[in-house]
C-alpha cells in the first residue's frame, strides 16, 4: 500500500459569518487521480486555495512526502511541488508560450539574468514530450483555450509539481480536446504524480479516476475507491439525500411562432443561421463548445450588430442595436457567466432585480424604493431565493442563488422570449431542479424559452426542438422525439461514424 | 505579439522620419547631423522620465508626481552643492538618485502597503513634493552664480562626439532595456501587467513590484533632477512645472498601453523622440511656441487612437472561412 | 419525467401542485408568506446607510476640527465677510467637482476640466472683442464648455478609447487651441454686470456663486440619489458589462457625464473669467487636480461604482477652509497644495489603517 504524497488533516477555514471548511481530511496518492466531489459551496475552490497556498487554514496540518510543511505564499506552494490548473487559465496573453510556462523560475544565466536560449529550448522539449504540437516561441493569446490547458500542463511539468490539481479543466473543451486531456492525465500518472480532479461531470470521474473524496458544506463526508462505488452512491454523499436526474413534465400549449430569425449573419462568428421559437416552446441550442450559439444569441440580444440577417418578432420586424432595445421588444437574456455578465455583484439584491424595470417602478425618472422593493420581492419569492434580505448583497450568494436573481430581474419585464445560456453550469443539483422546473413554469404561462446548453441530458430533457450548431452554422433542427444522444453529438461534432458516447 | 510590436515602432520611427523629412524639404538645416544631436541631446531627459513612467504604467499604475520629484531633488542638490561645493559631483549625482528612490519609494509604500490606487497617492504627493521645493527654498531659486563650476561643467562636456546628457540617455536606456528583457523583475512588471491574480500564482509578489516600479522612476527622476538643473542653470519652484502629463504623453505615443503589460522601452524611446521632434521642428517652420501644446495634444489623441486599434480583439473567430482572414 | 415533488421549490408564491395537476395562487399578492414560510425582509438593518454615513461624518469632523483651527489660527476669520470670502475659494472648482464625482462613479475620469474652461474663457473673450453682450457671452462660455465635453464624450463612447489618456490629449488640446488665440495676451474689459456672476452679491453676505452651487449641489444630489439616471450611473460603475446586459444604454449615459463635466466647466468659466475680470489663456492652470482630490476626499472610489454627493460637497469644504485658513496666515499657495495633497492621502489612508490596526489586534 502506497504512502499518500499529501495529507490533509484537520484542515479549518472560516470566514466572517462563513464556515468554509470544517475539519476535513484528504489524501492524494502518487499516479492515481483522486476526484473532488461536491456541490457549488462545497468547500472545493476553499480547499484548492488552502493547497496552493493562497489561504492559511485556521487549524490542521498539511504534510507533503510525509514531511508536514506550511504554505505561506503561493510559491511556498509550488515550491513544495503542488501546483493547480484552473478553469480559467491563469496564464499571461502577452507573453510567449516559453515565458508562460518558466515564469516566476525562468533559467538564469551566472549574472542572474534570464537565459532565454535555454527557456526556449527545454520549453519546447517538454512541450514536444506531451506531443502539445505547439511552438515555443508563440504568443500565447494566439492559442484555442485547449492548447492553452496544454501550456499550463506544460508548466506543471516543468516545475516538476509532485501533486497536480485539475479544477474543472473540461468545462471549455470539445470533445476531442477532452480526449486529449484524458491521454495527458495518463501521462501524468505514469509520471507518478498525484492528481487532484475536481469536476461536476460523472463520466468523466468515472472514466478516469481511480478514487474520489466527496465534500457537502464543508465537511469531507466520503472517500474510497470509484471502482467499489455506485454513482448513486456518490450523489447520495453529495447532496445528502437520494436525487434522481428528472425534468418537470412540460404542460405548455405550442402556439404560434412567436420569434422567427432568418439568415442572421456576422463577419466572423456565425452565418446564415436560422430558427424559429414557437409560444409555449422550449427551442434548444446544442453544440460544441465554441459553436457560435452564444454569439447568435448575443447577436439576437443586441449586443453585436449583424451584419445581415432579420428578426421578425410578433409579425413585426426588428433589429435591436443594444440589450436595451431587445428588452424593449420583449427578448431577455441570461448570459452564461452569472459574475461578470448577469449580475451586479456590488449592489443588492433588490438593485440587481429593478435595474431592467426601473421605468416601471420610477415616476417621471424619481426612484421609488417601495415599489423596487415590491417588485424585487414578488420575483424572488417566486423563485424561492435563499437569502436573509432583499438588501444583501449579490455577492455573498451561491450561484444558484445568484443565478435566480438574475432570472427574476428578467421575469420582472414581462418578456415574450426568454434565453437562457448555459443556465445550470456550476449549479448545485438542488438549484438545477429548480431552474428547471420553473422553465416548464414559464412555457406554460406563454413565454418561449430559447436554452443553450453543452449538456445532452438537460438538452434532451427540456426541449420541445433542439437546433445543433457546429462552427457557426446550423446544421439541423430536430423535433425531440425519440431524439438519440449519439445523433446531437454525431451533429454538433460533425463526425460520420457514431462513436461510442 | 513581437511581430505586432515591432510594426508599432516600426510605424512611429516611420513617423518620425517623415516629420524630419517633411521639414527638411523647406529648411535644409534641419537635418544636419549636429541639429539632430540638439533634438537628441533635447530630449535626452524626456527620454528618460520616459522609460521611468513606463515601468509604473506597465504595473497597472501611474506615476504623476515624477516631475515634482524632479524638482525637489534638484532644489536638494542645486542647494547642497551651494552651500558645499567641494563635494564631488558623482556623490551628489549618486546622492540625487537615492533621493529620488526614497521619494518615489514613499510612492510605493502606499500603493503596497495601503492599497491606495496610484493615481490618488500620486495626485498627492505631486503637490506635497512641489510644495517642499518652497519650504526647503525659502521661495528663492538658486541660479548659476551659485552652483560650482563642475556642476555645471558636466553637462558641457562630450564624449566620443556626444554630450555626457545624451550618453546619461543611452546608459539608462540600455540598463532599463536589460531589466525589462532580462531581470525576472523585469519580467514581473509586465506580468503583473498582464494578469495580476496569475502573477501571484506564480509566485510573483505584485505588491512589491509595483513599490520597486515607482522605485525605479523616483530614481530616474532623481537623477534627471540633477540634470535638468545643471543643464538649464536655474533651480527654482517652477522646474519642470505641467511636465507629469508630457512624460505620460511620451509614453502612450510609444505604445504603452494604459491598461498594463503591453510596451516596450523602444516604443517609449520613440515617444518621446516623436514629441522631441515636433518641439524643435515648430521653431524651425516658424510656427509660433503657442502652437506645441495643441500639436502635442492632437498627437496624444491620435496615437491613443491607432493603440486602440492594435489592442482591440476582433471577437471569436468561429466561421472556418474567416480564419485565413484574421 | 416526474413532477416536482412537494418538498421542491414552488414556483407560485404559495400557491402548490395539486394533485390534478392544477395550479393555483398564481400572482399572489406580495403580502403573502410563501409556502415555505420565510418571507424576505427589505432590510436587516442599514448597514450600507452606516457604511456611507462613516465616511461622510468623518469629513464633517474633519472640516468642524479645521474650521476651529482656523478661528484659533486668525482673528480675521470668524466674521461674515470673510465666511463670504471664503467660499469664492472653492465653489468654482467645486461645481466641476459635482460633475466630475459621477464621471469617477462610472469608472472613467476627466482631466481636461481646467483646460476646457481656459478655452470656454478665451471664446467668451474673444466673442466680448466682437462686441457681444453679458447674455451671449454666457452662452459662449457654457456652449464650449458642453461642446468640449461633447467632444470627450465621443472619443471614449464612440471611439471606445481608455478616458485617461483621452482627456490628457484634450487637456493639451483644449488649452493648447486657447494658446493659439491668445499667445501671452489677455483679454480684458469685462462688462459690469457680466462680473457680476463671479463678484456679486444676491443678499447680504451670500454671493451669487454660493447660492449658484447650493442649487447645482442639491441638483445633482437628486440626479444621483433619487432618479433612475442616478441608478444607471452606479450599476455602471459597479459592473458596466453587466449593466449592458441588464439593458443599461452604458455609452449613452458615459457620453451625457461628460458632456456635463464640460457644462460644468463652462458654466465655472464664465464665474471664474467674471470673477478675475480678464482671461489669460494659463487661467485655471492646475484646476483638474484640486477636482479630482474634492472628489476623492468626498469618499468617492476612483475605482468606480461608490461615492456620494454629500462627501462631495463636504470635501470641497474642507479644501476651502484649508486654503482660506491658510491665505489668512499668508501661507504661499504653494506650500497650501502641500496641505491639500497630505489631507487626501491622510484621510484615504486613516480607514485602511484602522481596518489594519483593528485586524492585527484580534
Amino acid at each position: 500500500m502506497t504512502e499518500p504524497i499529501l495529507t490533509l488533516s484537520g484542515i479549518s477555514k472560516s470566514f466572517p459569518g462563513v464556515r468554509a471548511l470544517h475539519d476535513v481530511s484528504l489524501e492524494l496518492y502518487p499516479g492515481e487521480v483522486t476526484a473532488l466531489i461536491g456541490e457549488n459551496g462545497a468547500g472545493k475552490s476553499t480547499l484548492v486555495k488552502v493547497m496552493t497556498g493562497i489561504y492559511q487554514p485556521d487549524a490542521g496540518e498539511i504534510r507533503v512526502g510525509g514531511r508536514a510543511v506550511s504554505l505561506p505564499t503561493a510559491i511556498s506552494a509550488s515550491n513544495a511541488g503542488i501546483t493547480a490548473i484552473h478553469q480559467e487559465t491563469v496564464l499571461f496573453d502577452e507573453l510567449s508560450v516559453a515565458e508562460n510556462i518558466y515564469l516566476g523560475h525562468a533559467p538564469c544565466n551566472r549574472l542572474g539574468l534570464i537565459d532565454w536560449k535555454t527557456m526556449r529550448r527545454e520549453a519546447q522539449a517538454t512541450l514536444d514530450s506531451m506531443a502539445a504540437g505547439i511552438d515555443a516561441d508563440m504568443p500565447l493569446k494566439e492559442l484555442g483555450i485547449a492548447k492553452k490547458h496544454l501550456v499550463a500542463v506544460a508548466r506543471a511539468l516543468s516545475v516538476d509539481a509532485q501533486v497536480v490539481i485539475m479544477d474543472e479543466p473540461t468545462a471549455a473543451l470539445s470533445q476531442k480536446e477532452i480526449e486529449e486531456l484524458y491521454v495527458l492525465v495518463e501521462l501524468l500518472k505514469q509520471d507518478g504524480k498525484a492528481i487532484l480532479f475536481i469536476s461536476h461531470k460523472f463520466d468523466e470521474i468515472y472514466r478516469i479516476a481511480d478514487r474520489y473524496t466527496v465534500f457537502r458544506d464543508g465537511e469531507m463526508v466520503g472517500k474510497g475507491f470509484i471502482r467499489d462505488t455506485p454513482q448513486g452512491e456518490i450523489v447520495r454523499m453529495m447532496v445528502g439525500r437520494a436525487v434522481d436526474q428528472i425534468f418537470p413534465e412540460r404542460t405548455a400549449a405550442i402556439g404560434e411562432t412567436v420569434l422567427e430569425v432568418t439568415g442572421l449573419s456576422h463577419p466572423t462568428e456565425f452565418e446564415n443561421v436560422s430558427f424559429s421559437v414557437k409560444k409555449g416552446e422550449i427551442l434548444g441550442f446544442y453544440g460544441l463548445v465554441g459553436a457560435g450559439r452564444s454569439e447568435v444569441m448575443q447577436a439576437v440580444f443586441g449586443m453585436t450588430r449583424p451584419s445581415a440577417g432579420t428578426m421578425v418578432l410578433d409579425g413585426k420586424a426588428i433589429a435591436p442595436r443594444s440589450p436595451a432595445d431587445a428588452v424593449a421588444a420583449g427578448i431577455v437574456y441570461v448570459p452564461e457567466e452569472r459574475g461578470k455578465q448577469g449580475v451586479i455583484t456590488g449592489e443588492p439584491i433588490f438593485k440587481n432585480v429593478s435595474l431592467p424595470s426601473l421605468d416601471k417602478t420610477s415616476r417621471a425618472g424619481f426612484l421609488r424604493l417601495a415599489e423596487e422593493f415590491a417588485l424585487a420581492r414578488t420575483y424572488t419569492e417566486r423563485l424561492d431565493l435563499r437569502a436573509s434580505s432583499l438588501s444583501q448583497n449579490v455577492s455573498t450568494l451561491s450561484g444558484g442563488n445568484q443565478q435566480k436573481v438574475v432570472i427574476a430581474k428578467w421575469l420582472a419585464t414581462l418578456p415574450r422570449v426568454i434565453i437562457l445560456d448555459e443556465p445550470t453550469k456550476g449549479i448545485d443539483i438542488g438549484s438545477k431542479a429548480a431552474v428547471h422546473g420553473f422553465m416548464a413554469e414559464l412555457v406554460a404561462q406563454g413565454l418561449s424559452v430559447i436554452m443553450v446548453s453543452s449538456e445532452l441530458p438537460e438538452v434532451l430533457g427540456m426541449s420541445d426542438r433542439v437546433v445543433v450548431m457546429r462552427e457557426g452554422l446550423v446544421v439541423d433542427t430536430l423535433d425531440n422525439k425519440d431524439l438519440r444522444p449519439e445523433t446531437l453529438v454525431r451533429l454538433a461534432a460533425g463526425i460520420v461514424e457514431v462513436e461510442a458516447a | 505579439m513581437n511581430r505586432l510590436l515591432k510594426t508599432r515602432e516600426i510605424w512611429l520611427a516611420l513617423a518620425i522620419l517623415a516629420v524630419i523629412v517633411l521639414v527638411t524639404l523647406r529648411f535644409p538645416r534641419f537635418s544636419q547631423p549636429s541639429n539632430l544631436l540638439t533634438i537628441f541631446n533635447d530630449t535626452s531627459i524626456l527620454m528618460m522620465l520616459a522609460l521611468g513612467q513606463m515601468a509604473v504604467i506597465l504595473t497597472r499604475s501611474i506615476d504623476l508626481s515624477m516631475a515634482s520629484n524632479l524638482a525637489l531633488t534638484g532644489m536638494i542638490v542645486a542647494m547642497t552643492n551651494a552651500a558645499f561645493p567641494m563635494i564631488p559631483i558623482p556623490l551628489l549625482i549618486a546622492g540625487c538618485i537615492v533621493v529620488g528612490a526614497v521619494l518615489g519609494g514613499f510612492n510605493g509604500i502606499l500603493v503596497w502597503k495601503l492599497d491606495i490606487p496610484p493615481i490618488v497617492v500620486t495626485l498627492g504627493t505631486l503637490t506635497i513634493f512641489r510644495g517642499l521645493v518652497f519650504v526647503i527654498s525659502g521661495g528663492a531659486w538658486v541660479n548659476a552664480a551659485q552652483m560650482s563650476t563642475e556642476f555645471i561643467q558636466l553637462q558641457r562636456g562630450s564624449f566620443l562626439g556626444l554630450p555626457i546628457l545624451s550618453w546619461f540617455a543611452i546608459v539608462v536606456a540600455g540598463l532599463v532595456y536589460v531589466l525589462m528583457t532580462r531581470t525576472p523583475l523585469g519580467r514581473a512588471f509586465y506580468a503583473i501587467g498582464v494578469n495580476p491574480t496569475a502573477s501571484v500564482y506564480t509566485g510573483i509578489d505584485v505588491g512589491r513590484t509595483k513599490f520597486l516600479a515607482f522605485v525605479l522612476s523616483g530614481a530616474i527622476s532623481g537623477l534627471c533632477g540633477y540634470l535638468w538643473i545643471s543643464r538649464y542653470v536655474i533651480a527654482s519652484v517652477e522646474v519642470a512645472g505641467g511636465y507629469e502629463l508630457t512624460i505620460v504623453a511620451a509614453c502612450v505615443i510609444g505604445g504603452v498601453s494604459i491598461a498594463g503589460g503591453i510596451g516596450t522601452v523602444a516604443g517609449a524611446l520613440l515617444g518621446a523622440l516623436f514629441l522631441g521632434v515636433v518641439n524643435n521642428a515648430l521653431p524651425v517652420i516658424g510656427v509660433s511656441p503657442f502652437w506645441q501644446m495643441a500639436i502635442s495634444g492632437a498627437a496624444i489623441l491620435l496615437a491613443v487612437v491607432l493603440n486602440a486599434r492594435g489592442e482591440r480583439s476582433r471577437g471569436r473567430v468561429i466561421l472556418k472561412k474567416a480564419e485565413g482572414a484574421a | 419525467m416526474s413532477r416536482p415533488d412537494a418538498n421542491s421549490p414552488s414556483l407560485q408564491g404559495g400557491g402548490r401542485h395539486g394533485a390534478d395537476g392544477s395550479v393555483s395562487g398564481r400572482n399572489k399578492a406580495m403580502t403573502d408568506i410563501p409556502a415555505n414560510g420565510r418571507r424576505l425582509p427589505d432590510r436587516l438593518d442599514n448597514p450600507l446607510k452606516s457604511a456611507v454615513l462613516s465616511w461622510e461624518s468623518l469629513l464633517v469632523l474633519v472640516a468642524l476640527g479645521i474650521f476651529v483651527a482656523n478661528s484659533f489660527a486668525s482673528p480675521y476669520f470668524l466674521n461674515a465677510w470673510s465666511l463670504s470670502d471664503l467660499t469664492f475659494n472653492f465653489t468654482e472648482k467645486a461645481l466641476i467637482a459635482l460633475a466630475m464625482a459621477l464621471v469617477i462613479i462610472t469608472g472613467e475620469i476627466d482631466l481636461s476640466v481646467a483646460s476646457i474652461i481656459a478655452l470656454a474663457s478665451t471664446l467668451m473673450g474673444l466673442a466680448l472683442q466682437y462686441g457681444a453682450d453679458t447674455p451671449t457671452l454666457v452662452a459662449v462660455g457654457v456652449g464650449v464648455g458642453i461642446l468640449c465635453g461633447a467632444f470627450n464624450g465621443f472619443l471614449v463612447t464612440g471611439l471606445k478609447l481608455p478616458s485617461i489618456v483621452v482627456t490628457i490629449g484634450t487637456m493639451s488640446l483644449f488649452r493648447g487651441i486657447a494658446f493659439i488665440i491668445l499667445g501671452d495676451q489677455s483679454f480684458k474689459g469685462y462688462p459690469r454686470d457680466f462680473a457680476w456672476f463671479g463678484q456679486g452679491y444676491v443678499w447680504w453676505v451670500i454671493s451669487f456663486e454660493m447660492v449658484l452651487f447650493a442649487v447645482f449641489a442639491v441638483i445633482f444630489y437628486v440626479l444621483l440619489h433619487h432618479t433612475v439616471f442616478g441608478r444607471r450611473v452606479y450599476a455602471i460603475g459597479n459592473n458596466a458589462t453587466a449593466a449592458q446586459f441588464s439593458g443599461v444604454r452604458v455609452d449613452r449615459i458615459k457620453f451625457v457625464l461628460f458632456c456635463l463635466t464640460g457644462l460644468m466647466s463652462g458654466i465655472a468659466a464664465v464665474l471664474l473669467t467674471a470673477r478675475l475680470g480678464s482671461t489669460r489663456p494659463s487661467i485655471a492652470q492646475g484646476f483638474e487636480l484640486e477636482v479630482i482630490t474634492m472628489v476623492v476626499l468626498g469618499g468617492v472610489s476612483i475605482l468606480g461604482g461608490a461615492g456620494s454627493i454629500v462627501g462631495v460637497v463636504l470635501a470641497a469644504l474642507i479644501i476651502g477652509l484649508v486654503t482660506f485658513g491658510l491665505g489668512l496666515l499668508n501661507v504661499p499657495g504653494i506650500v497650501m497644495s502641500i496641505f491639500t495633497g497630505t489631507l487626501l492621502i491622510v484621510v484615504i489612508a486613516l480607514p485602511i489603517l484602522y481596518r489594519m490596526w483593528k485586524e492585527r489586534r484580534t
